[in-house]
């Protein structure tokens, strides 16, 4: 008989949320906060926690953009591409963050502190260029004040 | 021509006590706020503009003991960012508006669907949340309210998307009928309504139906939070009275080279400088959920064009082949059409296109794809070819 390793914070936040399939998506936004992305066996584990396919647990998951199914850093640094940030000079303050943390877009730095992405509209249009590092928006950005802000971020 | 100036109002943003507007629904008849809502004609902010007093009505005429209230806080459309000001100023207000629609509909049960981008609001929402439930206690209110989290998807901004993402599901658009009012969240009776919405119905408690409607016109009462970004020297949020064509809303916000207003986000209406005058913003012209984007002389309407139909492709749910397909089509034609390597007459057949997207799609999302590109192309082809 395959033996079922215990997954502890899976259990956990089960027992926090509950097990019917309306605590799907709030166990794998903690999972995506503890953990920065949903890995395959943490998927397997919440399917077996709610008893329904992993199927359907991979399906829920990869429809949402904010449940990574890729291993991300620590900070994960969503900058706004739609139209009134690309306006106001994304694209200097994005290539700004390129340089100074050594990877792109889509990239997770090496030591798995950084990932770097790109996302729609953030609600932050009247002050763009913006921002999230996690759930943090950073507003009116230039490549002055974004190299600040990863300053702290890199201290940490 | 005559001078008219932009009235500015303060009404969702003005500090109201609660307390007195819960006081006051519990002693009046649920059909009683329900019919204020109606005679005020409010319509719903987020875009669509559905009357809300109907909304609450037939929810109310349903018979199932089990009924939801949702406020749909899922703010995602481009050039919009009012709601999260609301939400931050004055969250009481919003409980206490959903408290108003759990009064009209018979609702014990309320979720409130705040997008992931928001969740920084979360300990603010929480606190002015456990004031609710207080004062809901003291006035023997039974209704309870509840916090979701979205998670990065434009589309659970459609109600039946919102639905299935509270159910723990992908966030793929129901087909309707039936309407929410009838079969929403879990199956059941919903009410599901616009932050802006909720908070206009406090005031409309507060200060009555005949109030509200002293504010706007015929066709689009009251007022309205307008997102106001792009090229103009006084980006921000704005209360503003409704009916007010494009050419006095330039007058006030442009930066006095104003060449094209997307009115409604990158699922409204672009509007060049020559309709300016005759546009009215609001549902007898061009309506929005807030979202209003400036371009200057120096933008290109290729470059913006561009952008909208980049973030629908990656926005759609996918489930649907009109919208799937065509948002994808529409992108790679006009990339074609840019680069030379298809002809002027091309574009021509991309509307056509977006105009089968507009009859097809399941949902309002593909449905109004057309909006942008029909009229962008339209108004400004010399850029989207040279």
């Amino acid at each position: 008989m395959e033996t079922i390793i215990e997954n502890e914070l899976v259990r956990e936040l089960a027992n926090k949320h509950g097990r019917t399939r309306d605590s799907l998506l709030p166990i794998l936004q903690d999972l995506v906060v503890r953990n920065r992305y949903l890995s395959r066996q943490d998927m397997v584990d919440v399917a077996r926690e709610l008893d329904i396919s992993a199927a359907d647990v991979f399906g829920t998951a990869t429809f949402y953009s904010f449940l990574d199914t890729e291993v991300r850093g620590k900070y994960v640094i969503r900058i706004c591409k739609t139209i009134s940030c690309a306006m106001k000079g994304k694209n200097d303050v994005l290539t700004t963050i390129e340089e100074t943390l050594k990877i792109r877009v889509g990239e997770t730095s090496s030591d798995r502190k950084f990932s770097l992405l790109e996302t729609n509209c953030i609600g932050w249009c009247h002050k763009a260029p913006a921002m999230l590092i996690n759930d943090t928006p950073y507003t009116e950005l230039t490549p002055e004040k974004v190299t600040e802000i990863l300053r702290e971020y890199i201290k940490k | 021509m005559k001078e008219k100036f932009i009235r500015r109002v303060d009404l969702i943003f003005e500090k109201v006590e609660c307390r007195d507007i819960i006081e006051k629904i519990m002693q009046m008849d649920p059909d009683a706020i329900c019919q204020e809502v109606l005679d005020s004609d409010l319509k719903g902010r987020g875009g669509a503009g559905f009357p809300t007093g109907m909304k609450w009505r037939f929810a109310s005429l349903e018979k199932d003991p089990v009924k939801y209230i949702v406020c749909n806080a899922d703010e995602g459309e481009p050039g919009t960012f009012k709601d999260r000001q609301i939400l931050d100023e004055v969250p009481g207000k919003v409980f206490c508006g959903m408290a108003i629609a759990a009064r009209a509909v018979g609702s014990k049960s309320g979720y409130v669907y705040l997008r992931g981008e928001y969740k920084f609001l979360i300990p603010k929402l929480n606190k002015a949340l456990d004031e609710f439930h207080r004062l809901a206690d003291e006035f023997n209110l039974n209704f309870r309210i509840q916090i979701r989290l979205g998670s990065g998807a434009y589309i659970c901004g459609e109600e039946s998307a919102l639905f299935e993402s509270i159910e723990g599901k992908r966030g793929e658009p129901r087909n309707k009928p039936p309407y929410p009012t009838k079969s929403g969240l879990f199956n059941k009776p919903t009410a599901v309504n616009n932050v802006e919405t909720l908070v206009h119905t406090v005031m409309i408690m507060k200060y009555g139906a005949e109030r509200f409607k002293e504010l706007g016109t015929k066709d689009s009462r009251g007022s309205k939070v307008f997102s106001i970004s792009g090229d103009t020297p006084r980006a921000g949020i704005y209360e503003l009275e409704l009916g007010m064509s494009v050419h006095e809303f330039v007058e006030e916000f442009g930066d006095g080279d104003t060449k094209a207003v997307q009115v409604g986000g990158a699922a409204g209406f672009c509007v060049p400088r020559k309709k300016f005058e005759e546009t009215i913003i609001g549902f007898e012209g061009v309506p929005t959920g807030g979202s209003m984007k400036l371009f200057n002389s120096t933008r290109s309407m290729y470059n913006v064009l561009h952008n909208y139909l980049d973030f629908f492709t990656e926005e759609s749910c996918g489930q649907c082949t009109p919208c799937r397909v065509g948002c994808q089509q529409l992108l790679k034609g006009v990339e074609a059409v840019k680069r030379g390597e298809k002809n002027s007459r091309y574009l021509d057949e991309l509307v056509k296109l977006a105009k089968t997207m507009k009859r097809a799609s399941k949902c309002g999302l593909g449905q109004s794809v057309g909006n942008a590109f029909g009229s962008i192309v339209e108004n400004f082809k010399e850029e989207i070819i040279y």
